[in-house]
């Protein structure tokens, strides 16, 4: 994977930043496509789940959770489903495209995590989370964004999987068998989204984090002045 | 390069993203209603190309069932619509050979067959019941159905009313159900018929029910499918 720099010249001072060309095209795309359809997947799941806010018996019911609706999407159950049914075609068409762009494209070394980055992870943590020093890098993801990343793709791939569990029991009975029976299915997918809510908290923490050239990077594909770029 | 190049390559990057404007045509009211029904009509046809009509829905042990005082009742209306279960009988219309009102006895009188399966609910919820009844494939041979139709339409005495293909209807354990646990229906679990559709999501097992059509065209597909749910919900 060769990432392309640029040099950009400052017009007023004359001072010269390097840009790194760090997201294509598709990886832009589908995170934003994915972004708005994990936004209705979740709003809508939740309205969904208000239904039958529970994960035991129907008599007697014992509600988890009282979900307020103003956190949810589709307003009434049957509402819900449609905008469930219709979007996740829409996230698995990304979900798909986005996969296969990584692996034909070779772009994957970016962002999965391997082996040789397992003894980055803590060093990392220990910067972000206990202001220990920060270890350099010369790549566009660290250790543990990498693993950030990597989990949240298989988060997106187990969400797939459990819902389809939840949705056609019976067509794929071995995938609600794999998950423990259509019981637990409901509670895996139900469990992964909140999985995903919390990457997605961290994940704008982080991009709040980290500044404006990081985040124009996901729109453009190009950051200046990246902190990884040593001169 | 210099800044005003890059800021034009940048703008140019952008625009790249413009094709994910289109989603917004969702958050347009008179455009919202119309692409929903498209994408779970589109949910609908992938249920129908994933239905298998051989796969059987698991059965369970009697060990495992629910009890029949906490199956859950449910219905539109009313718990109980006061059949008179004296008189009662299955108007048969449509693309069959012999049309006519059965009585529960012409029914009872073709093999029985009994199953333990789940029934699951649209609201996420699920009981394991015993339900006993004819083969609906077997009541359709019965009565001479056309097996080039394509569905079958039910009306309840409760006003209720639904469909089915005729993959499911004619699916091994597709039910014209009269017994639960071993016992005859009670009025509120839909005496004297009811169906039952193990391979199909709740409200597609209409109780009371008191007409059965067979046709080449759904011209009346279900009560909660006009609410907007979906029309196959196979499971």
């Amino acid at each position: 994977m060769a990432t392309e720099v640029i040099d950009v010249e400052s017009a007023k001072t004359g001072d010269v930043v390097e840009a790194v060309y760090e997201h294509p095209w598709p990886v832009r795309f589908s995170h934003w496509l994915n972004a708005i359809a994990l936004f209705v997947m979740t709003g809508s799941g939740l309205q969904i789940f208000r239904a039958f806010p529970s994960f035991g018996a129907k008599i007697p019911q014992k509600d988890l959770l009282h979900w307020p609706k103003a956190f949810a999407i589709g307003g009434w159950l049957g509402g819900a489903l449609q905008w469930h049914l219709t979007f996740m075609w829409i996230y698995i068409a990304t979900g798909l495209f986005y996969l296969g762009y990584q692996v034909f494209s070779g772009n994957y070394r970016q962002v999965l995590f391997v082996a040789r980055d397992v003894r980055g992870v803590w060093p990392m943590a220990r910067h972000y989370f206990f202001f220990g020093p920060k270890p350099p890098t010369r790549q566009v993801y660290n250790p543990l964004q990498k693993l950030g990343y990597t989990g949240a793709i298989g988060l997106g791939v187990l969400s797939v999987l459990t819902g389809f569990a939840v949705w056609k029991p019976i067509q794929v009975s071995w995938l609600a068998w794999m998950m423990g029976g259509f019981h637990l299915a409901r509670v895996w997918h139900f469990v992964v989204m909140w999985a995903i809510i919390l990457f997605v908290l961290g994940h704008l923490v982080m991009v709040v984090l980290h500044g404006w050239n990081n985040f124009v990077s996901m729109l453009t594909g190009w950051k200046s002045d990246p902190e990884y770029r040593t001169r | 390069m210099d800044e005003k190049q890059f800021k034009k390559l940048n703008r140019r990057e952008l625009l790249k993203l413009t094709p994910l404007v289109a989603l917004g045509a969702f958050a347009l009211p008179p455009l919202r209603e119309p692409l929903l029904m498209k994408g779970l009509a589109f949910s609908d046809w992938a249920s129908g190309k994933l239905f298998r009509p051989g796969h059987l829905a698991t059965t369970f042990c009697d060990s495992d069932l629910t009890p029949f005082e906490k199956f859950p009742i449910n219905d539109y209306d009313v718990d109980d619509p006061e059949v008179d279960l004296e008189n009662w009988t299955l108007t048969v219309t449509g693309a069959v050979a012999k049309p006519g009102d059965y009585s529960l006895a012409q029914i009872k009188a073709l093999p029985k067959t009994r199953q333990n399966t789940r029934h699951v609910c649209v609201e996420g919820w699920d009981v394991i019941g015993r339900f006993g009844g004819t083969r609906l494939s077997e009541f359709l041979k019965f009565v001479g159905a056309d097996s080039t139709a394509r569905f079958i339409t039910v009306e309840c005495a409760d006003d209720y009313y639904e469909s089915l293909d005729l993959a499911t209807a004619m699916h091994p354990q597709t039910l014209l159900c009269y017994e639960m646990y071993d016992q005859p229906l009670t009025r509120k679990h839909g005496a004297p018929v009811r169906l039952t559709v193990p391979t199909k999501i709740g409200y597609k097992q209409a109780k009371y029910v008191t007409d059965l059509r067979v046709s080449h065209v759904l011209d009346r597909v279900g009560y909660w499918e006009d609410q907007g749910y979906s029309w196959f919900y196979g499971l």
